[in-house]
């Protein structure tokens, strides 16, 4: 009985025993089989997490590393010479396969001399050559902004880049502007040196019906390819450059502005569609394959895809029997109203990549939606396109409304803005994209200076940020608070004299006087514009900073003027209070302007301001110097801007704006008050002054002002208009605000306000 | 089970060590039960250390090749027969609209492509003898990456791209045809149905030696049709832009060092070293040339006789001096990078883990990662030609961009280069972003270095908004109907108003019936809230149409026409900032090191109330959906200092200041609606500083920017006809 029992515990215990280890082991493989019957390889597995590390520890150790030492540093020491190699890569990788390093002639482009464009000469056709041939309105443009570009070289030995006279924008066979014997008129051209080395050659259409096959009509060689409607397999990347597809009626310059009057939000409050496009269809052959899948997304409601298959001469023919219905839809619907009505606006390929459809919604601030597979697009090199438009796959059309419905509206306000920056940026006109096109060209030219995708592709953009200037961004007056830097420190007065200096009590002391106060002020350059001579130094008043004296152009040089917007190198300071000689300021007046410019480093900051105004009656633009309730210019004579300012009056204003001002020894205030709205798109600003500057002058008080002399008016009218005809547009901008002290003429007492003189009269 | 089972079978054990007790002599009668106890025990035993450590051969099958990936001695093995179909070489002409398929991609959630890894299988030929090599720690280290992270599936039929678990990092000891035949046999190779057109779609290899002697090609040699090949060392010529992935060469022999790291402002000795050993003599010449010149270049070479025992990798010469490698590169501000007989060359990663910005005078070499990195901002990228003037070009170089560049360098260093881990996650992110094109990360998420240190204005383009869209005004009322309805008739009489926004909040009592509001030319909408919230002022309500809004409170009745009007003027020149009436500014307590509220008459402001303030209706959203940590709870629940809240929100996401608008005036002070009593004021101000610091603890830095100006109208108090100034109703009347 006693053994019985204890058999029966033992087998018992044995039993449990087996069906614990064994049974529950099956079993739990059998759940866990269950569960993951599809786990593959590099599940880990859940009971043996745990086990993982030390597995892996154990195995690092044993196993071999990639490569041994002689795997990395195999090196054949005697192998092609580096420079052979070049050659025999040079030699071998042309054409079709072109790179700046293989293709370019760098030798023509030194970095001690300036970046030069050269044109080919427009000569007549002679025996031996075919001459250039007729030129399209679009390639004049192109060329007239070449021209204008300021890198024009008179010669073609000082040169980088050299441009064809040949137009060979309209290169399809079938096309009114197509010039022919392209290939013997560019070939018999010495310099063109029988393939196209530095060459830049423009091109909006290539191919024709029906393959569209990117084809010239003549060889392009080693030549930079600058193209519309770029396929990703004929571009030559870091070489060839994609530039959009622009009508012939595309502004030469100035422009059109965005369409975007406001930041709406959400974009949808506004906009009555989400998607539209209303275009042609073209049933069959290369491109059609997406437009006729439309109708299919078509809502009628939020989404309006309409198509019409009326064009070309055989329409009829190839109808699909959905015409009729789709040129119903199609006509109820008005292009422009879709396109300012959408937050959305489909670019689908035509028969080439690109579409004029590109930059009309990219102007229109209706976001781009791009389906063409395969399209290079306009100056991919610098921009991000991601920023402003949504990129799509063909293939995948029918997944865009869903897409386009998960884009979350702060996304959809940055699209937007993007939109508009870019399309003013570099599109809106012929010379900006040509100056685009040159630009990447000479970033890739000063490779170890180029503007990064930071300067690209935000506000002012690469076109006036100029690396020459400075390589740190923070030298720019853009991109201080974006980088998280405090605003410069301290400013240089510069004031221009004209006038001998006869007594002590000369408004040029007093001036220095009150400006050398100044917590700020850090130096002091005078401007000695006469042709008298400097007082001597014992006759300046004592200030705690220093004073420099440059000896300007005198009046008969003819460059007095511009002279004062020089960006000289003593000029220590990010921040310029550029000053007349007779100017009245006191201190208060001066600091609390440059505690406010170090709010807006980028605009002009100053005391006297002035309006533009549209004469209806002779059609041009009017300047008025009357007090009015808004202003669009402050003058010079007391203002503070950024040096950087003085960099592109000097070196990136066209020759001819600062020729009317120094012609005319007049409307240098003017001129940069349009370069600075020109760049930052804003108006100046104001800040209090205690006296009225200028206004009493005009009385007469001083007989040798300028200001006195009844043609300076009506001259500053003349310049005016002459400015926006060189921009193209008027860049002004109009405030209603002038900013204050805070407690400015406020109800406390005086000795609580930190400007006092401010308001002693 | 795995737990329980020791006690279990330490159970019988102790039971017969009790035994032990017992004396000696065993009795006849137990002799069988003890043999056949002692039997069970040990059958027990077997099966139990069976199980417990070899559990394994009783698996499912994918459990064991799941530990295949650890255990690499035990791997199926697979033949692979000589006339097996190889891949085509791989087409150039890829991109991702023709090669890869999307379709695949479309199951997988959250915009996050799912990656399949094949199992892992030893490949033989006929001869068994093996196809490639045992798998280097790099791979592993690849492949497991790979398997930890978000991206892994275990379902090749939801997968949206497949890595093979071949080890292809060194073309060196691969067999081309071989492995290219052992690619082409994978399931998924054809997509699974012997589509020839797409044998190799949504494949990816990673490879980073690449060619072999005597020519070096520039991309992996193994046939592989259109696998995207994730490569180090490409050329421009090799690389299928937006397709491959540029990767950089990683070197096993620094990866695992740790730099002690230099000091801020740590002035390095050299402008330029060169310590790559196997340049050609060429190159040497011209840098050797370069240091000649310049005695602040380094120009290295490996070391003819060290003594037994240093690695030879972990040293540098220049004739008989010794440097220790890499720690030379940290006294170098560049590093010069050549070629070698490939382009990829692991001295890059080296002079990055070192803090060295990299020269890197490689014509036609793709930059690692360049589709999404802006190398611009991190290197000197010169052309061969141009080294012998290698001097000139850096010494240029001023020492803030040296400062950028190098911090530049280091946040590259860090995110996308510094393991076997980040290389691979990064070129997962740049394939992700690639597959869910709408949904990628931006210039600045992959090129900024964190922490951020600037902002740029969500409302970033310079653009006045047209006068003509107006504004909306939004009243936040609880009871106060008769204050309300003055002020719904005052500022009624502002031209640019577009509509009035009532929002009740009074959840006890509705608001009063249509009939007795006051009659105004203006559209009038009440909001009945849901709960009396004090966030409920900024909701973005879908009836504001316009982008500017103003805020008023209730009792706000002494603001004029012409200062509304003029007020949004104001805003419409600067539509990224607050504009308002009644300043207030925060000021540092060095006495109790804290920040205090401040309500006196100032010559500076940082705030303005919102009892009367334009701001543009993205903050507005903003406030509601996205405030940082639980500010608006904090407000809705304290009652108060949602206008800090909202001059914290504006001042942080556009680093700018808020606009005082017009001359203080009267105000019925909004703070202090029981004015009666000093100390409910101060308690007031008390609570408001308590705001000020909490925010700042959350924002983790004080985001409020001080100005000193304020905006008037441009003829303000200038000496001129009121009648002909657009404002004149403006400040103390």
């Amino acid at each position: 009985m006693h053994a019985k029992k204890r058999y029966a515990l033992v087998l018992f215990s044995g039993l449990l025993l087996l069906l614990f280890y064994y049974g529950g082991v099956r079993l739990l493989a059998a759940t866990s089989a269950a569960a993951h019957h599809s786990r593959g390889a590099w599940a880990p597995a859940p009971h043996g997490g745990g086990r993982r590390p030390d597995k892996l520890g154990a195995a690092r150790s044993y196993l071999r590393t990639f490569a041994d030492s002689d795997d990395q540093e195999a090196a054949d020491l005697h192998a092609e010479s580096p420079k052979r190699r070049r050659m025999a890569r040079s030699a071998l990788y042309r054409n079709a396969k072109c790179r700046m390093d293989t293709c370019w002639d760098f030798s023509r482009c030194p970095p001690h001399k300036p970046f030069r464009v050269y044109i080919h000469p427009n000569a007549e056709h002679t025996d031996t050559t075919l001459g250039p041939g007729p030129q399209s309105a679009a390639y004049t443009k192109i060329l007239e902004a070449l021209r204008r570009s300021g890198y024009l070289a008179e010669r073609p030995e000082d040169a980088c880049v050299l441009v064809l006279a040949v137009d060979t924008l309209d290169r399809d066979r079938l096309s009114p502007d197509y010039v022919s014997g392209a290939a013997q008129r560019i070939q018999a051209l010495p310099l063109w040196s029988g393939d196209g080395t530095n060459h830049l050659v423009f091109n909006i259409y290539s191919g024709t019906w029906p393959d569209y096959a990117e084809e010239l009509g003549f060889d392009t060689g080693r030549a930079v390819l600058a193209k519309a409607s770029f396929s990703m397999d004929k571009f030559r990347p870091g070489f060839d450059i994609s530039i959009p597809l622009f009508a012939k009626d595309h502004p030469q310059r100035g422009g059109r502005p965005g369409d975007l009057t406001a930041n709406t939000f959400p974009a949808a409050t506004a906009n009555k569609y989400l998607l539209v496009f209303k275009g042609k269809r073209y049933l069959t052959g290369i491109g059609s394959e997406t437009r006729n899948a439309l109708y299919h997304l078509h809502n009628g409601d939020d989404i309006i895809l309409t198509t019409t298959c009326k064009h070309g001469k055989s329409w009829k023919s190839h109808d699909d029997g959905r015409c009729q219905q789709d040129q119903q839809e199609f006509d109820k619907y008005d292009y422009n109203t879709l396109l300012h009505n959408s937050t959305f606006c489909l670019v689908p390929r035509g028969r080439r990549l690109g579409s004029f459809r590109f930059l009309e919604a990219l102007q229109a601030a209706c976001i781009p939606v791009i389906e063409a597979n395969g399209w290079e697009l306009p100056f991919s090199e610098v921009i991000e396109w991601d920023r402003a438009t949504i990129t799509a796959d063909e293939r995948l059309l029918f997944q865009l409304p869903s897409i386009l419905r998960a884009i979350p509206p702060e996304k959809i306000l940055a699209l937007r803005q993007q939109t508009q920056f870019l399309w003013e940026t570099y599109f809106s006109s012929v010379e900006r994209i040509v100056l685009t096109t040159l630009e990447i060209l000479r970033d890739r030219i000063m490779s170890h200076q180029s503007r990064s995708a930071f300067i690209w592709n935000r506000p002012p953009g690469a076109l006036a940020v100029l690396p020459e200037y400075s390589e740190n961004l923070a030298d720019f007056p853009f991109f201080r608070s974006p980088l998280g830097l405090p605003p410069p420190q301290g400013f240089t007065a510069v004031i221009l004299a004209t006038s001998p200096i006869i007594s002590q009590s000369a408004p040029i002391y007093k001036l220095i006087k009150a400006v050398a106060m100044s917590k700020h002020a850090a130096q002091i350059v005078v401007l000695w514009n006469s042709e008298k001579p400097l007082p001597a130094k014992n006759r300046w008043p004592p200030t705690g900073i220093p004073i420099m004296v440059v000896k300007g152009q005198s009046k008969v040089s003819g460059k007095q003027m511009s002279s004062r917007f020089f960006p000289y190198d003593i000029i220590q300071t990010d921040a310029v209070l550029s000053l007349d000689e007779d100017t009245i300021l006191n201190t208060d007046e001066v600091d609390f302007a440059f505690a406010v410019w170090e709010s807006f480093p980028d605009r002009v900051v100053g005391y006297p301001a002035r309006s533009h105004y549209w004469d209806e009656a002779k059609s041009r633009w009017g300047y008025t110097s009357k007090w009015t309730n808004d202003y669009s210019m402050v003058l010079t004579g007391a203002a503070f801007y950024h040096r950087y300012y003085n960099f592109l009056y000097t070196h990136w204003l066209p020759e001819e704006a600062r020729r009317l001002v120094d012609e005319g020894d007049n409307c240098e205030d003017i001129l940069m008050n349009f370069l600075v709205s020109h760049v930052t798109k804003l108006p100046p600003i104001k800040v209090t002054q205690k006296k009225q500057y200028k206004e009493t002058m005009l009385q007469g008080n001083s007989k040798s002002s300028r200001w006195a002399d009844p043609n300076h008016f009506s001259q500053r009218q003349t310049c005016m208009n002459g400015f926006v005809d060189l921009f193209g547009y008027m860049p002004l901008k109009r405030s209603q605000m002038r900013l204050d002290p805070l407690l400015f003429k406020d109800p406390v007492s005086n000795l609580r306000k930190r400007y006092r003189q401010l308001e002693l009269v | 089970m795995y737990p329980s089972s020791p006690t279990s079978r330490h159970q019988p054990l102790l039971r017969t060590s009790s035994r032990s007790g017992y004396p000696r002599f065993i009795p006849v009668k137990y002799k069988n039960f003890y043999l056949i106890l002692f039997t069970i025990i040990l059958v027990g035993l077997i099966l139990t250390g069976i199980f417990q450590f070899w559990p394994h051969s009783i698996d499912i099958r994918e459990e064991r090749e799941s530990f295949s990936l650890y255990d690499v001695g035990h791997l199926e093995e697979v033949t692979v027969p000589l006339m097996s179909a190889i891949p085509d070489r791989g087409e150039l002409e890829c991109r991702m609209h023709s090669c890869f398929d999307p379709y695949q991609c479309q199951s997988s959630p959250n915009n996050r492509i799912s990656v399949y890894i094949y199992p892992m299988k030893k490949y033989v030929d006929e001869n068994s003898v093996p196809v490639m090599p045992s798998i280097s720690r790099e791979f592993q280290e690849v492949l497991t990456t790979i398997a930890d992270s978000e991206y892994n599936t275990n379902d090749p039929a939801k997968a949206c791209l497949f890595v093979p678990s071949i080890d292809l990092l060194n073309q060196n000891i691969l067999r081309l045809r071989e492995t290219g035949q052992v690619l082409g046999r994978l399931p998924r190779w054809n997509h699974g149905h012997h589509d020839f057109q797409l044998q190799g779609a949504n494949h990816l290899l990673f490879n980073m030696l690449p060619g072999m002697e005597p020519d070096y090609n520039t991309a992996l040699e193994v046939p592989r049709g259109k696998a995207i090949l994730a490569g180090g060392g490409f050329s421009s010529w090799t690389y299928r832009p937006g397709y491959d992935v540029s990767i950089p060469v990683f070197n096993p022999f620094t990866a695992d060092m740790e730099l002690p790291g230099k000091p801020d402002g740590y002035s390095r000795p050299w402008l330029i070293v060169s310590a790559q050993t196997v340049i050609h003599m060429d190159f040497r010449a011209e840098l050797d040339a370069v240091a000649r010149d310049n005695d602040d270049v380094l120009v290295l070479d490996r070391c003819n006789d060290l003594p037994e025992g240093i690695p030879a990798h972990r040293r540098r010469c220049k004739e008989d001096r010794v440097y220790n490698y890499p720690d030379i590169l940290q006294e170098a501000t560049f590093c010069m990078i050549l070629r070698g007989a490939r382009m990829g060359q692991s001295a890059l990663s080296d002079a990055m883990m070192a803090g060295c910005i990299p020269v890197i005078a490689i014509d036609t070499y793709v930059m690692p990662f360049s589709e999404v990195l802006d190398w611009k901002r991190a290197a000197v990228i010169l052309r061969e030609e141009d080294l012998p003037d290698v001097h000139n070009v850096l010494r240029r170089i001023s020492q803030e961009r040296i400062t950028n560049m190098r911090r530049q360098v280091e946040f590259f260093w860090r995110s996308y280069f510094r393991s076997m881990k980040a290389i691979t996650l990064t070129t997962l992110k740049v394939i992700n972003d690639r597959a869910f094109r709408h949904a990628s990360r931006s210039y600045e998420d992959w090129n900024d270095p964190t922490p951020k240190s600037g902002v740029t204005s969500p409302l970033f383009l310079p653009l006045i908004p047209t006068q003509a869209m107006g504004f909306t005004a939004v009243i936040l009322t609880y009871d106060r109907v008769e204050s309300l309805f003055r002020v719904i008739t005052e500022i009624a009489k502002t031209p640019s108003l577009a509509k009035i926004l009532v929002v009740w909040n009074n959840q006890a009592k509705a608001p009063p019936q249509g009939s007795t509001w006051p009659k105004v030319n203006k559209p009038l909408k009440v909001i009945q809230t849901t709960a009396n919230k004090l966030s409920n002022r900024f909701h973005p309500y879908d009836e504001i149409e316009t982008e500017a809004v103003l805020a008023i409170d209730d009792d706000i009745i002494m603001l004029t026409p012409d200062e509304l009007e003029f007020g949004y003027e104001v805003w419409r020149e600067f539509p990224d900032r607050l504009v308002g009436y009644p300043g207030r500014v925060h000021l540092w307590d060095n006495a109790t090191k804290s920040w205090k509220y401040e309500s006196e008459w100032t010559n500076d402001v940082s705030m303005v109330l919102t009892g009367a303030a334009f701001y543009h209706k993205y903050f507005g959203y903003l406030y509601s959906m996205a405030m940082p940590g639980d500010i608006k709870n904090w407000v809705d629940t304290h009652m108060n200092c949602e206008d800090i809240a909202m001059n914290f929100l504006i001042a942080n996401v556009t680093g700018k200041a808020p606009i005082k608008v017009t001359p203080r005036k009267k105000f019925k002070c909004p703070e202090c609606t029981n004015v009666d009593n000093l100390s409910a004021d101060q308690s007031h101000m008390v609570e408001r500083s308590v705001c000020i610091n909490k925010f700042t603890d959350i924002y983790g830095m004080m985001p409020l920017k001080m100005v000193e100006h304020r905006a008037d109208p441009v003829l303000y108090k200038d000496n001129f006809p009121e009648k002909l100034k657009r404002f004149n109703q403006v400040g103390p009347l």
